[in-house]
Parts: structure tokens; C-alpha cells; sequence
């Protein structure tokens, strides 16, 4: 009875994995932007840039997921007509900014400052070094952790279920009510489906960490 | 006009006082050698030249450009300032022909194939040109370090500072990158050097300046300073050194 559901239904569960999928798209690409960001004030900056970089970093990885969706949900509701999807790019997307911030830093620290001071001393600016000599090395350092951060955010689009964003884990829960039931089986369903994505996001990621070894960078981990 | 004028360079870390008043000239084809116990401020006064390091106080002219000078662009001066580090300080995700040409296609803002040919003859002029397709973790300490010596040569520079080009390096690697030096020296590149390779002083050098406790305490031809110095505390200084490393690499 059930698994005839199931098999009706199923459409309905992947439609709920693309919606998960472009959320994690948008919040992604813009933590990644702004952690890059923050890296770079933090390591290069000044004394007042590093500071603004550290306490946007140290607000946003102290607070719960939950709390920042809230807040950006609820919260920026009373002053502006806000989506529930776009409330949670913001709010994940802030969060994993803090938290690829300090991938992205220990990445850039891997390198050296030599490479700086070799940079610099055949004329390049600092902007012409951070991104033609530090970058590319510390993306090489930098994609292990980052292919964790990404596992760890792909599970946690589920959280924007509390405000109400239809991804897979809410779709899950509207079968379960519907069907008056079967919660078992159909959350493991959705727990398999999420198992099966990180495992092929995580495939993927480690294909491109292997395209990226070269010598001087054997970066690479066991398993992927 | 001197193509390099250090004039009463005073740098401090902290409290820690590294160079106290140091001036020297330099013209075009001069080969300069520093000496000096470590922490005299060797380093410090290389890295205060090409404003690594910006001196408290005094002033610096490469040919002509004041770079102590808060409005001077350093970024326009450096490619005329080759330098060459102790640890090399090869770009590490670059093969040693984009060590190379980077710089032009970036700084100078060459095409990348003209850049690449260019850079093929410099890795030529030391000797490594079928390294140029290798990475630097591929390459021996020596050979780093002489395509990090191409990779200054590549910007066509005025002058060239070396800093210790050879203390990182393995005994049986330092001859390599002394021969480079050396015929670089024979022609006609302006070079200063920190180095405590007696035999490459012997060869080229037309002036030793020993650096002591942050100021030049004794200069001359080596020659002169070598057999004679007029100091006490050069003279013990170099029975260490010449202990160390021995006269006999000189024919290297």
C-alpha cells in the first residue's frame, strides 16, 4: 500500500531533491564568495578589516542554523516581504561563509609567505599575488576540508524545513501526513535519498581533488 | 649617478635595533659582497633595497628612484631588483618555465607565447632548460635555485641581491649555483650579494663590506681584507667562517 505511494509519489520526493539541490546551489556559491572574502580580510587586511572578518566569522558560527533561519525569516518579515528560500540562502549562506572562512584561511596560511615575498619582489601588486600565486595553491590545500564543509551543508538544507522551504524533508513529512503513517519508512527513504547525494557529491569532489594533484601538492585523503 | 645609493638606513624591530646607520653606492657592474655574523642585519638591508622591508629611517635610490619615497609605485621598481631568496621560493603550482615567464605576462604584461620564449632562453642561460617543463618539488635544491636566479633575470633587471642564495642548499649542489653567479658576474650584471662563499668573493668580487651589529664596519677588495684586514673582529670572523667553509671550495 505504501510502496505504491512511494512509487506515485516519487516524482514529488525528487522534485523536493532539486528544490534542496538550488538552495544548496545559491547559499553555497555565495558563502563561498563571501568566505574567500573573509579569508582575505582576515590574513591580508588590516587591523580593522581582520577585525570586522573575525567577528562576522565568530557571530555567525556561534549562533544555530535554526536561530539564523529564524531571524532571517521571521525576523527580516516584519520589515521586508522576504521568501522562505531566499531567507534561508541568506541565513545558511552566511553561516557556511563563516565557516569556509576558516578553511579558506588555513589554506592561504599552508602556503607560505614566501610565495608572497617572491610575488611581490618580481612586481606583482598584492591583488596580482593573492590571485595568480596564493589562489590557485591554497584551492589545492583548501578542497579536502571544503569537500566536508559541503557534505555537512547538503545534509543541513533540511533544516530550512523549519521555515517552511518545500525541500525533500518537508515533502517527506507531508506523505507521512497524508498517509496517516508509514513515518519509518518513509523518512528512511528520504535518509537514503540524502545518503545517496552526499556520497555522489562527495565522489565527484574527490575527482576533481585528484585532477588538481600535481607534485608538491599530495594533498589527497584515504577515501572520499 | 649611482645605480643603487643606501644612505644612513636605520631599521628596528621592535625593540630590537638591526641596522644602525648604514650607507654604501653602488655602479652598474659592481659585484658587492656582504659578510657579517647572523642577525647583523644582512637580510634586513637586502629586504629594505627592494622594499620588502621599509627602514625606519634613511634613504634608498635605484637608479635615480628614491623607493624609500611613500609615493614611489614599488611595484614599477622591483622588476628592475632581482632577488633571489635563501629558500628559493619557487612558485610551487607552476612549472619551473611559468616560474619563469609569470612575471612577464603578468607584470609586464608580454603575450604569453612570446613570454614562454623568452623564458626558455633564461632557463637556458642556466643550464636548465629540459627542467622547463618540471614542477619545483621535481627539482633539487640547486636547481631551484638557479631557475628562481632565471626568474629574476627573465625582467631584465638593473641589479640583482642575493640573499644567501647558497646556506639552504646540500655541499655538493652549492658549485652549480655558484658557476651561474659567477658567469653572471663576468657579464656584466650589477650584483649584491650576502654570502659567505669565500672562493666566489675571490673570483668576482670587487668589493667585501663587513656588516657588524647593524653597520659596515670594514670594506675593500678582497684582496685586501681577506689576507689583511685592518680589524680585530674581522679578522676573527673570517678564521671562522674560512674554518667553516674552507678555502678550498674556492676552486669551485
Amino acid at each position: 500500500m505504501i510502496y505504491q505511494t512511494l512509487l506515485k509519489e516519487f516524482p514529488y520526493l525528487l522534485k523536493g531533491v532539486l528544490v534542496a539541490l538550488e538552495l544548496l546551489a545559491a547559499f553555497m556559491s555565495l558563502g563561498f564568495v563571501i568566505g574567500i572574502l573573509l579569508s582575505v580580510m582576515e590574513v591580508y587586511g588590516n587591523r580593522w578589516t581582520s577585525m570586522v572578518a573575525v567577528m562576522i566569522e565568530r557571530f555567525f558560527r556561534g549562533v544555530p542554523a535554526v536561530v539564523l533561519l529564524f531571524l532571517f525569516y521571521y525576523g527580516l518579515s516584519d520589515i521586508y516581504n522576504i521568501s522562505a528560500f531566499t531567507a534561508a540562502t541568506l541565513a545558511l549562506g552566511l553561516r557556511t561563509a563563516a565557516y569556509q572562512s576558516q578553511i579558506f584561511k588555513g589554506a592561504i596560511q599552508t602556503v607560505g609567505s614566501g610565495q608572497m615575498e617572491a610575488a611581490r619582489a618580481i612586481g606583482m601588486s598584492k591583488v596580482q599575488a593573492i590571485w595568480s600565486i596564493i589562489f590557485p595553491q591554497a584551492l589545492r590545500f583548501g578542497i579536502g576540508p571544503w569537500s566536508n564543509e559541503f557534505a555537512s551543508e547538503l545534509k543541513d538544507t533540511s533544516l530550512a524545513y523549519t521555515i517552511g522551504v518545500v525541500e525533500l524533508l518537508r515533502r517527506a513529512k507531508y506523505i507521512v501526513s497524508y498517509t496517516y503513517g508509514n513515518a519509518l519508512i518513509v523518512y528512511g527513504l528520504c535518509a537514503i535519498i540524502y545518503l545517496i547525494l552526499v556520497r555522489s557529491g562527495n565522489t565527484i569532489l574527490y575527482r576533481i581533488e585528484s585532477k588538481l594533484q600535481m607534485p608538491g601538492f599530495e594533498t589527497r585523503r584515504e577515501r572520499g | 649617478m649611482s645605480l643603487l645609493k643606501v644612505d644612513d638606513v636605520y631599521k628596528a624591530y621592535g625593540d630590537l635595533l638591526v641596522l644602525k646607520g648604514v650607507s654604501f653606492q653602488m655602479e652598474k657592474g659592481d659585484i658587492k659582497v656582504i659578510i657579517g655574523p647572523s642577525g647583523t642585519g644582512k637580510s634586513t638591508l637586502l629586504r629594505c633595497l627592494n622594499g620588502l622591508t621599509s627602514p625606519d629611517k634613511g634613504k634608498i635610490w635605484i637608479d635615480g628612484i628614491e623607493v624609500t619615497d611613500p609615493k614611489t609605485n614599488i611595484n614599477k621598481i622591483r622588476p628592475d631588483i632581482g632577488f633571489v631568496f635563501q629558500n628559493f621560493n619557487l612558485f610551487a603550482h607552476l612549472t619551473a618555465l611559468d616560474n619563469v615567464s609569470i612575471g612577464l605576462v603578468k607584470v609586464k604584461g608580454m603575450k604569453k607565447s612570446e613570454a614562454r620564449v623568452l623564458a626558455m632562453e633564461e632557463l637556458h642561460r642556466v643550464g636548465l632548460e629540459e627542467k622547463a617543463g618540471s614542477y619545483p618539488a621535481e627539482m633539487s635544491g640547486g636547481q631551484q635555485q638557479r631557475v628562481s636566479i632565471a626568474r629574476a633575470l627573465a625582467m631584465n633587471p638593473k641589479l640583482i641581491l642575493f640573499d644567501e642564495p647558497t646556506s639552504a642548499l646540500d655541499p655538493e649542489l652549492i658549485g652549480e649555483v655558484l658557476k651561474v653567479m659567477i658567469d653572471l658576474a663576468k657579464g656584466g650584471m650589477t650584483m649584491l650579494v650576502v654570502s659567505h662563499e669565500i672562493g666566489f668573493c675571490r673570483a668576482v668580487a670587487d668589493e667585501i663590506l663587513f656588516l657588524d651589529e647593524g653597520k659596515i664596519i670594514e670594506k675593500g677588495h678582497p684582496s685586501e681584507l681577506l689576507t689583511n684586514p685592518s680589524y680585530q673582529r674581522t679578522k676573527e670572523f673570517l678564521n671562522k667562517i674560512i674554518k667553516l667553509y674552507g678555502e678550498e671550495r674556492d676552486k669551485a
